[in-house]
Protein backbone atom coordinates (compact mmCIF):
# COMPACT_ATOMS: atom_id res chain seq x y z
CA UNK A 1 0.00 0.00 0.00
CA UNK A 2 2.88 2.71 0.95
CA UNK A 3 4.59 1.57 -2.24
CA UNK A 4 1.95 1.97 -4.33
CA UNK A 5 1.50 5.57 -2.65
CA UNK A 6 4.68 6.35 -3.60
CA UNK A 7 4.13 5.51 -7.08
CA UNK A 8 1.50 7.58 -7.77
CA UNK A 9 3.16 10.48 -6.03
CA UNK A 10 6.10 9.94 -7.88
CA UNK A 11 3.44 9.85 -10.99
CA UNK A 12 1.94 13.16 -9.96
CA UNK A 13 5.25 14.86 -9.47
CA UNK A 14 6.07 14.16 -12.68
CA UNK A 15 3.10 15.03 -14.68
CA UNK A 16 3.02 18.47 -12.66
CA UNK A 17 6.23 19.16 -13.54
CA UNK A 18 5.64 18.66 -17.56
CA UNK A 19 2.98 20.60 -16.86
CA UNK A 20 4.74 23.34 -15.39
CA UNK A 21 7.59 22.80 -18.48
CA UNK A 22 4.48 23.08 -21.09
CA UNK A 23 2.86 25.98 -19.85
CA UNK A 24 7.00 27.19 -19.32
CA UNK A 25 7.12 26.48 -22.95
CA UNK A 26 3.88 27.59 -24.04
CA UNK A 27 5.27 31.47 -22.86
CA UNK A 28 8.53 30.74 -25.06
CA UNK A 29 7.70 29.77 -27.55
CA UNK A 30 4.24 31.64 -28.84
CA UNK A 31 5.89 34.94 -30.27
CA UNK A 32 7.66 32.74 -32.61
CA UNK A 33 4.41 30.81 -33.47
CA UNK A 34 2.31 33.95 -33.47
CA UNK A 35 4.76 35.20 -36.09
CA UNK A 36 4.96 32.55 -38.21
CA UNK A 37 1.31 32.66 -38.09
CA UNK A 38 0.81 35.79 -39.02
CA UNK A 39 3.09 35.95 -41.47
CA UNK A 40 0.90 33.71 -43.53
CA UNK A 41 -2.38 35.99 -42.92
CA UNK A 42 -3.83 38.39 -45.40
CA UNK A 43 -3.53 42.17 -44.17
CA UNK A 44 -7.46 41.98 -43.23
CA UNK A 45 -7.23 38.64 -41.22
CA UNK A 46 -4.32 40.42 -39.02
CA UNK A 47 -7.09 43.14 -37.95
CA UNK A 48 -9.55 40.49 -36.31
CA UNK A 49 -10.42 40.27 -33.09
CA UNK A 50 -9.97 37.73 -31.28
CA UNK A 51 -7.15 36.70 -33.54
CA UNK A 52 -7.16 33.87 -35.27
CA UNK A 53 -4.24 31.33 -35.22
CA UNK A 54 -4.77 29.55 -38.61
CA UNK A 55 -4.77 31.86 -41.70
CA UNK A 56 -7.30 30.75 -44.48
CA UNK A 57 -5.72 30.53 -47.10
CA UNK A 58 -2.14 30.95 -46.31
CA UNK A 59 -1.01 33.24 -47.81
CA UNK A 60 2.63 31.97 -49.15
CA UNK A 61 2.66 35.12 -51.29
CA UNK A 62 3.88 37.62 -48.47
CA UNK A 63 6.96 35.66 -48.38
CA UNK A 64 7.60 36.53 -51.54
CA UNK A 65 6.42 40.29 -51.48
CA UNK A 66 8.64 40.79 -48.51
CA UNK A 67 11.99 39.45 -50.83
CA UNK A 68 10.88 41.65 -53.45
CA UNK A 69 10.09 44.53 -51.16
CA UNK A 70 13.51 44.37 -49.23
CA UNK A 71 17.04 42.85 -50.75
CA UNK A 72 16.79 40.17 -47.78
CA UNK A 73 19.22 37.94 -50.37
CA UNK A 74 21.99 41.32 -50.18
CA UNK A 75 21.41 41.28 -46.21
CA UNK A 76 21.68 37.52 -45.91
CA UNK A 77 25.19 37.62 -47.73
CA UNK A 78 26.32 40.73 -46.15
CA UNK A 79 25.55 39.20 -42.48
CA UNK A 80 27.01 35.26 -43.68
CA UNK A 81 30.31 37.29 -44.89
CA UNK A 82 30.72 39.98 -41.94
CA UNK A 83 29.71 36.79 -39.54
CA UNK A 84 31.87 34.87 -40.91
CA UNK A 85 35.41 36.81 -41.40
CA UNK A 86 34.63 38.36 -38.08
CA UNK A 87 34.74 34.72 -36.43
CA UNK A 88 37.61 33.24 -37.91
CA UNK A 89 39.30 36.86 -37.16
CA UNK A 90 39.24 36.47 -33.93
CA UNK A 91 39.53 33.12 -33.62
CA UNK A 92 43.11 33.47 -34.97
CA UNK A 93 44.24 36.56 -33.57
CA UNK A 94 42.76 35.81 -29.92
CA UNK A 95 44.52 32.19 -30.19
CA UNK A 96 47.50 34.11 -30.77
CA UNK A 97 47.69 35.99 -28.20
CA UNK A 98 46.33 33.73 -25.78
CA UNK A 99 49.07 31.43 -26.58
CA UNK A 100 51.73 34.09 -26.11
CA UNK A 101 49.87 34.74 -22.76
CA UNK A 102 49.65 31.21 -21.24
CA UNK A 103 52.58 29.49 -23.00
CA UNK A 104 55.11 31.86 -23.50
CA UNK A 105 57.52 33.66 -20.53
CA UNK A 106 58.95 36.89 -21.77
CA UNK A 107 59.01 40.52 -19.62
CA UNK A 108 56.23 42.67 -19.67
CA UNK A 109 53.82 39.60 -20.48
CA UNK A 110 51.81 40.08 -17.18
CA UNK A 111 51.57 43.99 -17.37
CA UNK A 112 50.35 43.18 -21.42
CA UNK A 113 48.08 41.35 -19.86
CA UNK A 114 46.81 43.43 -17.04
CA UNK A 115 46.07 46.01 -19.90
CA UNK A 116 43.78 43.54 -21.67
CA UNK A 117 41.63 42.69 -18.59
CA UNK A 118 41.38 46.35 -17.56
CA UNK A 119 39.82 47.03 -20.87
CA UNK A 120 37.17 44.60 -20.09
CA UNK A 121 34.66 46.24 -18.13
CA UNK A 122 34.77 49.23 -19.94
CA UNK A 123 30.96 49.35 -21.85
CA UNK A 124 31.41 49.61 -25.30
CA UNK A 125 29.55 53.13 -25.31
CA UNK A 126 32.84 54.57 -24.35
CA UNK A 127 34.61 52.95 -27.22
CA UNK A 128 32.28 53.09 -29.68
CA UNK A 129 32.10 56.99 -30.64
CA UNK A 130 36.22 57.23 -30.84
CA UNK A 131 35.65 53.90 -32.75
CA UNK A 132 33.02 55.91 -34.93
CA UNK A 133 35.44 58.70 -35.49
CA UNK A 134 37.98 56.62 -36.50
CA UNK A 135 35.89 54.79 -39.05
CA UNK A 136 35.26 58.19 -40.76
CA UNK A 137 38.82 59.42 -40.29
CA UNK A 138 39.81 56.21 -42.41
CA UNK A 139 36.50 56.99 -44.78
CA UNK A 140 35.07 53.19 -43.97
CA UNK A 141 31.38 54.34 -43.19
CA UNK A 142 29.71 51.98 -45.31
CA UNK A 143 32.20 49.57 -45.68
CA UNK A 144 32.94 46.02 -45.04
CA UNK A 145 35.94 46.94 -43.05
CA UNK A 146 34.46 49.39 -40.74
CA UNK A 147 31.52 46.01 -39.96
CA UNK A 148 34.76 43.68 -39.53
CA UNK A 149 38.09 44.74 -38.42
CA UNK A 150 37.37 46.82 -35.27
CA UNK A 151 35.49 43.46 -34.72
CA UNK A 152 38.25 41.01 -35.03
CA UNK A 153 40.28 42.01 -31.96
CA UNK A 154 38.92 40.73 -28.36
CA UNK A 155 39.88 40.91 -24.79
CA UNK A 156 37.16 38.91 -23.90
CA UNK A 157 38.15 36.11 -26.10
CA UNK A 158 41.95 36.33 -25.31
CA UNK A 159 40.90 36.40 -21.56
CA UNK A 160 39.03 33.04 -22.29
CA UNK A 161 41.37 30.87 -24.52
CA UNK A 162 44.07 32.59 -21.93
CA UNK A 163 42.46 30.78 -19.04
CA UNK A 164 41.59 27.05 -21.06
CA UNK A 165 45.91 27.13 -22.39
CA UNK A 166 46.89 27.39 -19.03
CA UNK A 167 45.11 24.30 -18.36
CA UNK A 168 47.31 22.26 -20.76
CA UNK A 169 50.13 20.81 -19.32
CA UNK A 170 53.04 22.04 -20.02
CA UNK A 171 55.28 18.94 -20.64
CA UNK A 172 53.55 18.84 -23.77
CA UNK A 173 55.15 21.93 -24.97
CA UNK A 174 58.49 21.09 -23.57
CA UNK A 175 58.31 17.57 -25.79
CA UNK A 176 57.54 19.33 -29.04
CA UNK A 177 60.25 21.48 -28.26
CA UNK A 178 62.66 18.81 -28.11
CA UNK A 179 61.75 17.36 -31.07
CA UNK A 180 62.50 20.26 -32.82
CA UNK A 181 59.52 22.14 -33.15
CA UNK A 182 59.39 26.19 -33.29
CA UNK A 183 56.88 28.08 -31.08
CA UNK A 184 54.95 28.35 -34.27
CA UNK A 185 54.85 24.83 -34.21
CA UNK A 186 53.68 23.99 -30.93
CA UNK A 187 51.27 26.78 -31.24
CA UNK A 188 49.75 25.06 -34.42
CA UNK A 189 50.59 21.20 -33.76
CA UNK A 190 50.14 21.19 -29.99
CA UNK A 191 48.21 23.74 -28.42
CA UNK A 192 45.19 24.16 -31.24
CA UNK A 193 43.76 20.95 -31.58
CA UNK A 194 44.11 20.39 -27.75
CA UNK A 195 42.14 24.08 -27.19
CA UNK A 196 38.95 23.13 -29.93
CA UNK A 197 36.50 22.72 -27.34
CA UNK A 198 37.43 26.62 -25.75
CA UNK A 199 37.40 27.29 -29.41
CA UNK A 200 34.19 25.81 -30.44
CA UNK A 201 32.73 28.14 -27.49
CA UNK A 202 34.48 31.12 -28.20
CA UNK A 203 33.12 30.35 -32.05
CA UNK A 204 29.66 30.25 -31.00
CA UNK A 205 29.89 33.17 -29.16
CA UNK A 206 31.08 35.53 -31.47
CA UNK A 207 28.84 33.91 -34.11
CA UNK A 208 25.81 34.66 -32.17
CA UNK A 209 27.52 38.32 -31.41
CA UNK A 210 28.20 39.10 -35.02
CA UNK A 211 25.49 37.85 -36.45
CA UNK A 212 22.85 39.74 -34.12
CA UNK A 213 24.85 42.69 -33.43
CA UNK A 214 22.80 45.97 -33.76
CA UNK A 215 24.27 48.87 -32.55
CA UNK A 216 27.99 49.08 -34.55
CA UNK A 217 26.42 48.23 -38.15
CA UNK A 218 23.65 50.65 -37.25
CA UNK A 219 26.25 53.68 -36.54
CA UNK A 220 28.59 52.64 -39.33
CA UNK A 221 25.96 51.90 -42.24
CA UNK A 222 23.60 53.83 -43.68
CA UNK A 223 23.49 52.67 -47.58
CA UNK A 224 20.95 49.77 -47.95
CA UNK A 225 23.54 47.81 -49.74
CA UNK A 226 26.35 47.48 -46.92
CA UNK A 227 22.95 46.59 -44.20
CA UNK A 228 22.99 42.81 -42.20
CA UNK A 229 20.15 41.24 -41.67
CA UNK A 230 19.28 42.87 -38.16
CA UNK A 231 19.49 45.99 -39.44
CA UNK A 232 17.72 45.36 -43.00
CA UNK A 233 14.58 43.93 -40.87
CA UNK A 234 15.04 47.35 -39.19
CA UNK A 235 14.77 49.61 -42.03
CA UNK A 236 11.98 47.37 -43.30
CA UNK A 237 10.61 48.05 -40.56
CA UNK A 238 10.48 51.85 -40.91
CA UNK A 239 8.48 51.43 -44.25
CA UNK A 240 6.00 48.50 -43.93
CA UNK A 241 5.36 48.86 -40.28
CA UNK A 242 1.47 48.90 -40.33
CA UNK A 243 1.48 46.07 -43.00
CA UNK A 244 2.00 43.16 -40.05
CA UNK A 245 1.88 40.21 -42.13
CA UNK A 246 4.53 41.56 -44.45
CA UNK A 247 6.68 42.31 -41.74
CA UNK A 248 6.39 39.09 -39.66
CA UNK A 249 7.16 37.46 -43.42
CA UNK A 250 10.24 39.66 -43.57
CA UNK A 251 10.86 38.74 -39.67
CA UNK A 252 10.60 35.06 -40.04
CA UNK A 253 13.04 35.18 -43.26
CA UNK A 254 15.96 37.09 -41.03
CA UNK A 255 15.51 34.62 -38.35
CA UNK A 256 15.37 31.77 -40.25
CA UNK A 257 18.76 31.33 -40.98
CA UNK A 258 20.13 30.95 -37.67
CA UNK A 259 17.32 29.51 -36.31
CA UNK A 260 18.27 26.67 -38.72
CA UNK A 261 21.53 26.70 -37.49
CA UNK A 262 20.49 26.30 -34.00
CA UNK A 263 18.76 23.08 -34.80
CA UNK A 264 21.39 21.39 -36.42
CA UNK A 265 24.26 22.39 -33.44
CA UNK A 266 21.47 22.67 -30.23
CA UNK A 267 24.62 20.98 -28.29
CA UNK A 268 27.39 23.63 -29.77
CA UNK A 269 25.22 26.49 -28.74
CA UNK A 270 23.95 25.43 -25.17
CA UNK A 271 27.25 23.83 -24.07
CA UNK A 272 29.36 26.37 -25.81
CA UNK A 273 27.59 28.92 -23.03
CA UNK A 274 27.48 26.14 -20.33
CA UNK A 275 31.45 26.35 -20.45
CA UNK A 276 32.17 29.80 -20.77
CA UNK A 277 30.36 31.02 -17.91
CA UNK A 278 32.36 28.80 -15.35
CA UNK A 279 35.70 28.55 -16.92
CA UNK A 280 35.49 33.02 -17.22
CA UNK B 1 77.87 35.03 -20.52
CA UNK B 2 75.87 37.78 -19.64
CA UNK B 3 75.52 38.80 -22.97
CA UNK B 4 74.25 35.47 -24.18
CA UNK B 5 71.72 35.59 -21.56
CA UNK B 6 70.64 38.86 -22.23
CA UNK B 7 70.09 38.04 -25.93
CA UNK B 8 68.08 34.80 -25.44
CA UNK B 9 65.91 37.13 -22.88
CA UNK B 10 65.48 39.60 -25.99
CA UNK B 11 64.35 36.91 -28.28
CA UNK B 12 62.27 35.52 -25.95
CA UNK B 13 60.71 39.12 -25.93
CA UNK B 14 60.24 39.42 -29.59
CA UNK B 15 58.78 35.81 -30.01
CA UNK B 16 55.97 36.46 -27.44
CA UNK B 17 55.56 39.67 -28.60
CA UNK B 18 54.73 38.18 -32.41
CA UNK B 19 52.23 35.98 -31.16
CA UNK B 20 50.64 39.02 -29.10
CA UNK B 21 51.22 41.63 -32.12
CA UNK B 22 48.23 40.76 -34.80
CA UNK B 23 45.41 40.89 -31.78
CA UNK B 24 47.60 43.63 -30.18
CA UNK B 25 47.53 45.71 -32.52
CA UNK B 26 44.39 45.85 -33.12
CA UNK B 27 43.31 46.27 -29.73
CA UNK B 28 45.67 49.08 -29.53
CA UNK B 29 43.75 50.90 -32.11
CA UNK B 30 40.34 50.02 -31.47
CA UNK B 31 39.94 49.48 -28.04
CA UNK B 32 42.92 51.11 -25.65
CA UNK B 33 43.32 54.35 -27.56
CA UNK B 34 39.44 54.96 -28.06
CA UNK B 35 39.56 54.30 -24.09
CA UNK B 36 42.06 57.33 -23.39
CA UNK B 37 40.40 59.50 -26.59
CA UNK B 38 36.86 58.92 -25.20
CA UNK B 39 38.02 60.33 -22.08
CA UNK B 40 40.04 63.25 -23.43
CA UNK B 41 36.80 64.00 -25.74
CA UNK B 42 34.65 64.18 -22.37
CA UNK B 43 36.16 67.50 -21.71
CA UNK B 44 35.94 68.82 -25.36
CA UNK B 45 32.23 70.25 -27.28
CA UNK B 46 32.60 68.24 -30.75
CA UNK B 47 30.40 68.44 -33.28
CA UNK B 48 32.51 66.97 -36.05
CA UNK B 49 32.27 70.03 -38.06
CA UNK B 50 33.98 72.65 -36.63
CA UNK B 51 37.05 71.93 -34.82
CA UNK B 52 36.91 70.54 -31.14
CA UNK B 53 36.13 72.88 -28.22
CA UNK B 54 38.13 72.77 -24.76
CA UNK B 55 35.29 72.60 -22.47
CA UNK B 56 36.81 71.75 -19.29
CA UNK B 57 34.16 69.84 -17.13
CA UNK B 58 31.54 72.09 -18.58
CA UNK B 59 29.71 68.76 -20.20
CA UNK B 60 30.34 66.95 -16.70
CA UNK B 61 28.50 70.60 -15.00
CA UNK B 62 25.79 70.25 -17.94
CA UNK B 63 24.72 66.80 -17.75
CA UNK B 64 24.59 66.39 -13.53
CA UNK B 65 23.13 69.99 -12.97
CA UNK B 66 21.55 71.33 -16.55
CA UNK B 67 20.16 68.28 -18.16
CA UNK B 68 16.79 67.02 -16.36
CA UNK B 69 16.72 64.03 -19.16
CA UNK B 70 19.79 62.61 -17.92
CA UNK B 71 18.70 61.90 -14.24
CA UNK B 72 15.35 60.80 -16.08
CA UNK B 73 17.16 58.49 -18.29
CA UNK B 74 19.28 56.81 -15.17
CA UNK B 75 16.12 57.03 -13.42
CA UNK B 76 14.52 54.73 -16.34
CA UNK B 77 17.79 52.70 -16.56
CA UNK B 78 17.52 52.16 -12.92
CA UNK B 79 14.04 50.69 -12.84
CA UNK B 80 15.02 48.29 -16.05
CA UNK B 81 17.46 47.29 -14.20
CA UNK B 82 15.31 46.55 -10.74
CA UNK B 83 12.27 44.40 -12.73
CA UNK B 84 14.64 42.67 -15.32
CA UNK B 85 17.70 41.65 -13.38
CA UNK B 86 15.71 39.47 -10.39
CA UNK B 87 13.02 38.60 -12.96
CA UNK B 88 15.84 36.91 -15.17
CA UNK B 89 17.30 35.29 -12.66
CA UNK B 90 14.48 34.01 -10.83
CA UNK B 91 12.79 32.76 -14.26
CA UNK B 92 16.73 31.32 -15.22
CA UNK B 93 16.55 29.51 -12.33
CA UNK B 94 13.61 27.86 -12.79
CA UNK B 95 13.82 26.84 -16.39
CA UNK B 96 17.63 25.43 -15.15
CA UNK B 97 15.67 23.20 -11.96
CA UNK B 98 13.08 22.22 -14.48
CA UNK B 99 15.44 21.14 -17.62
CA UNK B 100 17.77 19.07 -14.75
CA UNK B 101 15.18 16.85 -14.20
CA UNK B 102 15.96 13.23 -15.86
CA UNK B 103 12.41 13.65 -17.84
CA UNK B 104 12.33 12.43 -21.28
CA UNK B 105 12.16 15.21 -23.56
CA UNK B 106 14.33 18.28 -21.31
CA UNK B 107 16.08 17.88 -24.90
CA UNK B 108 13.06 19.64 -26.52
CA UNK B 109 12.19 21.83 -23.43
CA UNK B 110 15.93 23.21 -23.11
CA UNK B 111 15.86 23.86 -27.14
CA UNK B 112 12.57 25.75 -26.77
CA UNK B 113 13.67 28.07 -23.81
CA UNK B 114 16.72 28.87 -25.34
CA UNK B 115 15.43 29.88 -28.62
CA UNK B 116 15.20 33.02 -27.94
CA UNK B 117 18.63 33.59 -26.83
CA UNK B 118 19.52 33.33 -30.92
CA UNK B 119 17.06 35.55 -32.56
CA UNK B 120 18.37 39.00 -33.10
CA UNK B 121 16.93 41.30 -31.01
CA UNK B 122 15.80 43.17 -33.64
CA UNK B 123 13.29 40.33 -34.44
CA UNK B 124 12.46 39.69 -30.95
CA UNK B 125 11.42 43.51 -30.62
CA UNK B 126 9.28 43.28 -33.62
CA UNK B 127 7.24 40.55 -33.00
CA UNK B 128 6.65 41.78 -29.62
CA UNK B 129 5.46 44.75 -31.24
CA UNK B 130 2.91 43.06 -32.76
CA UNK B 131 1.83 40.80 -29.33
CA UNK B 132 1.55 44.34 -27.23
CA UNK B 133 -0.60 45.49 -30.21
CA UNK B 134 -3.61 47.74 -28.27
CA UNK B 135 -6.32 46.69 -30.34
CA UNK B 136 -5.26 43.01 -32.24
CA UNK B 137 -2.09 41.90 -29.82
CA UNK B 138 -2.12 38.68 -28.24
CA UNK B 139 -1.60 40.09 -25.11
CA UNK B 140 -4.39 41.83 -24.49
CA UNK B 141 -6.30 39.26 -26.04
CA UNK B 142 -5.11 36.94 -23.90
CA UNK B 143 -5.58 39.14 -20.83
CA UNK B 144 -9.15 39.69 -22.11
CA UNK B 145 -10.12 36.22 -20.91
CA UNK B 146 -9.61 37.08 -17.40
CA UNK B 147 -11.44 40.32 -18.00
CA UNK B 148 -8.62 42.85 -17.63
CA UNK B 149 -9.21 45.43 -20.00
CA UNK B 150 -7.38 47.03 -23.11
CA UNK B 151 -3.79 48.22 -22.11
CA UNK B 152 -1.78 50.18 -24.19
CA UNK B 153 1.44 48.69 -23.00
CA UNK B 154 3.90 50.51 -25.85
CA UNK B 155 2.31 53.88 -25.49
CA UNK B 156 0.97 54.40 -21.80
CA UNK B 157 4.15 55.59 -19.63
CA UNK B 158 3.56 54.00 -16.89
CA UNK B 159 3.41 50.23 -18.80
CA UNK B 160 6.23 50.69 -21.24
CA UNK B 161 9.33 50.83 -19.23
CA UNK B 162 7.60 47.25 -17.53
CA UNK B 163 6.78 45.80 -21.17
CA UNK B 164 10.15 45.94 -22.27
CA UNK B 165 11.54 44.86 -19.59
CA UNK B 166 9.32 41.52 -20.03
CA UNK B 167 10.83 40.86 -22.99
CA UNK B 168 13.75 41.43 -22.15
CA UNK B 169 13.05 38.47 -19.22
CA UNK B 170 11.56 36.23 -21.77
CA UNK B 171 14.78 36.37 -24.67
CA UNK B 172 17.56 36.78 -22.03
CA UNK B 173 16.30 34.00 -19.29
CA UNK B 174 17.44 31.23 -21.41
CA UNK B 175 20.51 32.14 -21.38
CA UNK B 176 21.13 32.41 -18.01
CA UNK B 177 19.52 28.65 -17.69
CA UNK B 178 22.24 27.40 -19.87
CA UNK B 179 24.90 28.70 -16.89
CA UNK B 180 22.38 27.44 -13.98
CA UNK B 181 22.85 23.86 -15.48
CA UNK B 182 26.11 23.97 -15.59
CA UNK B 183 25.69 25.03 -12.05
CA UNK B 184 23.50 22.32 -11.14
CA UNK B 185 25.12 19.73 -12.77
CA UNK B 186 28.59 20.96 -10.72
CA UNK B 187 26.59 19.99 -7.28
CA UNK B 188 28.19 16.76 -6.08
CA UNK B 189 25.15 13.89 -5.80
CA UNK B 190 25.97 12.58 -2.38
CA UNK B 191 25.26 15.98 -0.59
CA UNK B 192 21.54 15.24 -1.64
CA UNK B 193 22.15 11.52 -0.27
CA UNK B 194 22.93 13.12 2.81
CA UNK B 195 20.03 15.10 2.95
CA UNK B 196 17.82 12.06 2.28
CA UNK B 197 19.18 10.10 4.76
CA UNK B 198 18.25 12.90 7.19
CA UNK B 199 14.69 13.03 6.20
CA UNK B 200 14.68 16.01 3.93
CA UNK B 201 11.82 17.05 1.78
CA UNK B 202 12.38 18.35 -1.73
CA UNK B 203 11.84 21.49 -0.10
CA UNK B 204 14.60 21.02 2.12
CA UNK B 205 16.79 19.59 -0.12
CA UNK B 206 16.35 22.79 -2.32
CA UNK B 207 17.05 25.47 0.30
CA UNK B 208 20.17 23.56 2.39
CA UNK B 209 21.82 22.30 -0.54
CA UNK B 210 20.62 23.40 -4.31
CA UNK B 211 20.41 27.48 -3.66
CA UNK B 212 23.91 27.40 -1.31
CA UNK B 213 25.89 26.02 -4.02
CA UNK B 214 24.31 27.77 -6.85
CA UNK B 215 25.47 30.90 -4.93
CA UNK B 216 28.73 31.08 -6.70
CA UNK B 217 26.70 30.88 -10.19
CA UNK B 218 24.30 33.57 -8.94
CA UNK B 219 27.11 35.57 -8.33
CA UNK B 220 28.29 35.45 -11.74
CA UNK B 221 24.83 35.59 -13.16
CA UNK B 222 24.06 38.71 -11.27
CA UNK B 223 27.36 40.41 -12.47
CA UNK B 224 26.77 39.77 -15.98
CA UNK B 225 23.45 40.75 -16.04
CA UNK B 226 23.42 43.79 -14.08
CA UNK B 227 26.26 45.20 -16.43
CA UNK B 228 24.21 43.79 -19.30
CA UNK B 229 21.30 45.45 -18.14
CA UNK B 230 22.77 49.08 -17.79
CA UNK B 231 23.49 48.71 -21.46
CA UNK B 232 20.20 48.25 -23.01
CA UNK B 233 19.72 49.70 -26.44
CA UNK B 234 18.31 47.46 -29.08
CA UNK B 235 15.08 46.62 -27.19
CA UNK B 236 14.18 50.20 -26.65
CA UNK B 237 15.13 51.93 -29.77
CA UNK B 238 13.32 49.29 -31.71
CA UNK B 239 9.80 49.15 -29.26
CA UNK B 240 9.36 52.20 -28.62
CA UNK B 241 12.93 54.40 -29.55
CA UNK B 242 12.50 55.77 -25.88
CA UNK B 243 9.13 56.60 -25.80
CA UNK B 244 6.57 57.83 -24.73
CA UNK B 245 7.52 61.41 -23.57
CA UNK B 246 11.00 59.82 -22.20
CA UNK B 247 9.23 56.91 -20.34
CA UNK B 248 11.81 54.28 -21.95
CA UNK B 249 14.89 56.03 -22.73
CA UNK B 250 17.89 55.04 -21.18
CA UNK B 251 21.33 55.97 -20.25
CA UNK B 252 22.45 53.92 -23.73
CA UNK B 253 20.15 54.67 -25.81
CA UNK B 254 20.39 58.71 -24.99
CA UNK B 255 24.11 58.38 -25.23
CA UNK B 256 23.48 57.26 -28.98
CA UNK B 257 20.89 60.36 -29.54
CA UNK B 258 23.52 62.86 -28.67
CA UNK B 259 26.13 61.12 -30.17
CA UNK B 260 24.40 60.52 -33.73
CA UNK B 261 21.79 62.27 -33.42
CA UNK B 262 22.54 65.54 -32.01
CA UNK B 263 26.35 65.09 -32.84
CA UNK B 264 27.78 66.25 -29.37
CA UNK B 265 30.54 63.89 -29.14
CA UNK B 266 31.74 65.12 -26.22
CA UNK B 267 28.76 65.35 -24.01
CA UNK B 268 28.24 61.95 -24.99
CA UNK B 269 31.52 61.42 -24.60
CA UNK B 270 31.10 62.32 -20.53
CA UNK B 271 27.88 60.48 -20.34
CA UNK B 272 29.40 57.49 -21.46
CA UNK B 273 32.36 57.29 -18.72
CA UNK B 274 29.56 58.11 -16.06
CA UNK B 275 28.31 54.94 -17.19
CA UNK B 276 31.29 53.40 -17.25
CA UNK B 277 32.01 54.56 -13.32
CA UNK B 278 28.30 53.52 -12.43
CA UNK B 279 29.01 49.71 -13.70
CA UNK B 280 32.51 49.68 -12.08
CA UNK B 281 31.26 50.92 -9.06
CA UNK B 282 28.51 48.30 -8.96
CA UNK B 283 30.55 45.68 -9.87
CA UNK B 284 33.10 46.60 -7.66
CA UNK B 285 30.42 46.44 -4.96
CA UNK B 286 29.12 42.79 -5.61
CA UNK B 287 32.87 41.71 -5.53
CA UNK B 288 32.86 43.11 -1.82
CA UNK B 289 29.05 42.54 -0.63
CA UNK B 290 29.91 38.39 -2.61
CA UNK B 291 31.61 37.42 1.08
CA UNK B 292 28.55 37.99 2.29
CA UNK B 293 26.35 35.23 0.74
CA UNK B 294 28.57 33.24 -1.75
CA UNK B 295 29.13 29.95 -0.78
CA UNK B 296 32.76 28.68 -2.36
CA UNK B 297 32.10 24.67 -1.76
CA UNK B 298 35.35 22.83 -1.44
Amino acid sequence: MARRNAAWKRLLAKILLYLVMTILAVCMGVPFLWMLSTSLKTPGETFVYPPVWIPHPPQWSNYADAWQKANFGHYFFNSVFITVTTVAGQLLTSSLAAFSFARLHYKGRDALFLAYLGTMMIPGQVVMIPNFILMRYFGWVNTYQALIVPAIFTAYGTFMLRQFMLSIPTELDEAATIDGCNKLQVYWNVILPLSKAALATLGVFSFIGAWNNFQWPLIVTNDPSMFTLPIGLSSFNSEHASNYSLMMAGTVICVSPILALYCAAQNYFVEGIALSGIKG
Amino acid sequence: MEKQRRARERKKVLVGLAFLLPNFIGFLIFTLLPVISSLALSFFGWDLINPPQFAGFSNFAELFRNDPLFWKVMGNTALYTVMTVPGTLVMALILALLVNQKLRGRIVYRFIYFLPVVTSSVAVALVWNWMYNPDFGLVNSFLSLFGIPQVNWLTDPNTAMFAISLVSIWSGAGYNMVLYLAGLQDIPQQLYEACELDGAGAFQKFFSVTLPLLTPTTFFVLVMSLIGSFQVFDLVYMMTGGGPNNATRTIVSYIYDNAFRFFKMGYASAMAWVLFVIIFLLTLLQFRMQKRWVEYYE
